[in-house]
């Protein structure tokens, strides 16, 4: 067993978990392990602000199914992480965040940039340590990957006393981890299985709502096997989106309050809703009341998420690629797809000499073909992404579904290009989201991150203003945001090449321009204000 | 209704405050929880008393279920398990009324643990009703503080809750 600090002994089971980048801000009381990581190979990528750091490797986590890493520095730096901690629990996403912590012997005392992180993130982590004995290190940061990336995966933090950090230890890795109150379940049970797969035989009009969950365990393929066999209907969350190609002819759209009127309908409609790997939570939902006449089939490996919103006939915890592939087995071949008519009425989208954000959108679809991996921030640009850009892989939509954060977009799209250099990110934001976190422009001018980002500018919070037009009677307070920046002099002060786009003649030579352009870019959007969410 | 969960957890500092964090977090309401070590002294047991329908009990159920110190969780027939609460009640008592107290507190087989020359102090042990009713039998004199331990709770026979989880406890 070879003696080094606990600093030292973090970065080695960073190198032993795979870990080749990692996200952070250094402070005083992280500076060991930052010194630690000097002579690593491991890349660090120093961001601007600490939230952006838990976003990047969000972006990165969601890109590459691997766990991301972040680190920051005691007090101010690791309440900084919260928000991005946040996100990633609302989201599933393998998170291990690593914080420093004051000295030992002054926990508790209210000492300079001293905060209580690990009371303060219990509610949105899936598990967190303060590390007080030097000789849990290793054990607790391998138990850290493993409980961030098995069965429902989410953010784990851990948080070092700097006295800790610098501690000599016997360094040995455990071969196996034991955690007696942890046992992911990824196998569903085979009765439930066989109730499923005559429920949905005996079905009339079954839809699938597929979410995260489905793109979280590379269900993708198992899903389609079963709604082409079966010609099931498919609607999505938010998060599930790209679960199957959004041209396939199954699919119906996003459902929900911000959803698509046929994905609505046909949930309505239904006599069997099969829910995957999705929690139906509120804005999901809508207007769509559950009634008795239809019944539920939940798959999910999180067994508080079945039954939590929605009564279940038939919940089957388990992992959805699993458990999927199991009904695959048993369900027979179907003739009929019952939502024909439903999807023969989609929406038309009006066509004239203006400027719509669905026109960019389409034409970035057809000018890419898909090929791309797309971060969002949240607001109206959110939704029209979601209802018009063409999504053709699992993974390559990547958005702040559940905890609806602004500025997650940016970070993200860096930590997606950092994981996927070989693919074309393309970050769609708005003026109100892109203005929480554009100092990660710094991040991407320092580390020459060829993302490409469409701004949809029209100088409100868009999605509160609408709010207000149709609820408050066009009582609009604190939603215009004038005053905001010259975003292309804004971009060429960090470096970044830009266009501003305002009408429709010039969309396409637009998009080729960002296209082809080598490095980061960015493409304004002059958007109407009353530029509705849902035309 | 009332129900009664027998939770085995790991004993670390801050397991008590993550299972309490998530009861106020949910919005579920708790009539009881106490907490003390098993005969491992690695592992605690929490007997905790919610209120609520089977809705409730199901979510706390699986809620706690999620938390990694949590190892296992099993619902309690009161019918099938010996439930018991230690309470200590300090009562007002002068020359006039303590025969009658010490009375009382013979018949429902308490002990008094303390006295001075204004009060009694008793120690009972039992059910959740029988403290009750003391309780409210002691009102009269003046009840000065009662100190009460939150129900514990055990399976009777020869049933056991093992470290080891198995799928109809979860």
């Amino acid at each position: 067993m070879a003696k080094m600090t606990v600093a030292r002994a973090m970065v080695e089971v960073l190198k032993s978990e795979g870990v080749e980048i990692i996200f952070g801000i250094p402070g005083a009381a992280i500076y060991p392990f930052y010194d630690a990581l000097y002579s690593s190979d491991i890349k660090h990528v120093l961001v601007r602000t600490e939230q952006a750091a838990v976003h990047e490797a969000s972006g990165y986590a969601r890109t590459t199914g691997k766990v991301g890493v972040c680190v920051a520095t005691s007090g101010p730096g690791a309440t900084n992480l919260i928000t991005g901690i946040a996100t990633a629990y609302m989201d599933s996403v393998p998170i291990v965040a690593i914080t420093g912590q004051v000295n030992s012997s002054l926990i508790g005392k209210d000492v300079f940039q001293e905060v209580d992180i690990t009371g303060a993130t219990a509610p949105f982590t899936k598990h967190n340590y303060l590390v007080k004995d030097p000789k849990k290190i290793v054990r607790i940061l391998k138990e850290a990957f493993y409980i961030a990336s098995t069965g429902r995966r989410g953010p784990v933090l851990i948080d070092v006393p700097i006295d800790v950090q610098m501690q000599e230890i016997e360094f040995e890795i455990p071969k196996e981890i034991d955690i007696p109150g942890y046992k992911p379940k990824e196998k569903g049970h085979p009765l439930q299985i066989k109730r499923a797969v005559e429920a949905i035989e005996n079905s009339k009009r079954p839809v699938v709502c597929s979410g995260g969950g489905v793109i979280a365990s590379g269900a993708s393929e198992e899903l389609r096997i079963l709604v082409e066999k079966q010609k099931i209907p498919v609607i999505s969350t938010l998060m599930g989106i790209g679960c199957i190609p959004t041209d396939h002819p199954y699919y119906l759209g996003m459902i929900g309050s911000h959803g698509q009127k046929e994905a609505n309908l046909a949930l309505r409609q239904a006599d069997l809703l099969i829910v995957i790997g999705a929690r139906l939570a509120d804005r999901a939902l809508g207007d769509t009341k559950i009634t008795d006449n239809m019944k539920i089939i939940h798959i999910d490996i999180d067994p508080a998420e079945i039954g939590k919103n929605v009564d279940t006939n038939i919940p089957i915890v388990g992992d959805a690629k699993q458990v999927l592939s199991e009904i695959n087995k048993r369900i027979s071949e179907r003739k009929d797809f019952w939502a024909y008519e439903i999807k023969a009425q989609k929406k038309v989208l009006p066509d004239d000499d203006k400027l719509h954000p669905y026109d960019v959108l389409k034409e970035i679809s057809r000018a890419y073909n898909g090929d791309y991996i797309i971060t969002t921030d949240v607001g109206q640009h959110q939704i029209w992404a979601a209802h018009n850009l063409y999504i053709k892989k699992p993974g390559t939509f990547i958005t702040s579904g559940g905890l609806g954060t602004m500025g997650y977009g940016i970070p993200a799209a860096i930590g997606a290009k950092f994981g996927r250099p070989d693919k074309e990110v393309i970050s769609i934001t708005g003026d109100g989201s892109f203005q929480m976190l554009l100092q990660e422009l710094a991040t991407i001018k320092r580390e020459q991150v060829p993302i490409k980002i469409v701004l949809f500018n029209n100088t409100r919070l868009g999605m509160v203003y609408e709010l207000q037009k149709k609820r408050c009677t066009g009582r609009f307070i604190a939603t215009c945001l004038d005053g905001n920046p010259d975003f292309m002099i804004l971009a060429k002060a960090y470096g970044i090449e830009s266009m501003r786009l305002e009408s429709k003649e010039k969309l396409k030579e637009a998009i080729e321009i960002m296209k082809i352009h080598d490095g980061p870019f960015l493409l304004e959007v002059v958007t109407s204000p009353d530029e509705p969410t849902i035309p | 209704m009332k129900y009664t969960l027998s939770v085995l957890v790991e004993n670390h500092p801050g397991v008590l405050s993550r299972v309490a964090g998530l009861f106020s977090r949910r919005g579920f309401n708790i009539d009881s929880l106490a907490v003390g070590v098993t005969e491992d002294p690695t592992i605690s047991r929490m007997t905790i008393v919610v209120n609520g329908d089977d809705y409730i009990v199901e979510q706390v159920t699986k809620q706690l279920n999620k938390l990694i110190d949590v190892i296992k969780i099993k619902k309690l027939n009161p019918k099938e398990a010996v439930e018991r609460e230690l309470a200590l009640i300090k009562v007002n008592a002068n020359s006039q009324t303590r025969s009658d107290i010490i009375q009382i507190t013979e018949i429902f087989r308490a002990n008094i643990v303390d006295v001075s020359k204004e009060t009694l102090t008793i120690e009972i042990s039992g059910d959740e009703d029988k403290i009750e009713a003391l309780i409210e039998l002691l009102k009269q004199y003046g009840i000065r503080e009662v100190v009460r331990t939150g129900l514990i709770a055990i399976e009777r026979g020869n049933k056991v809750i093992s470290k080891s989880k198995s799928e109809e406890d979860e």
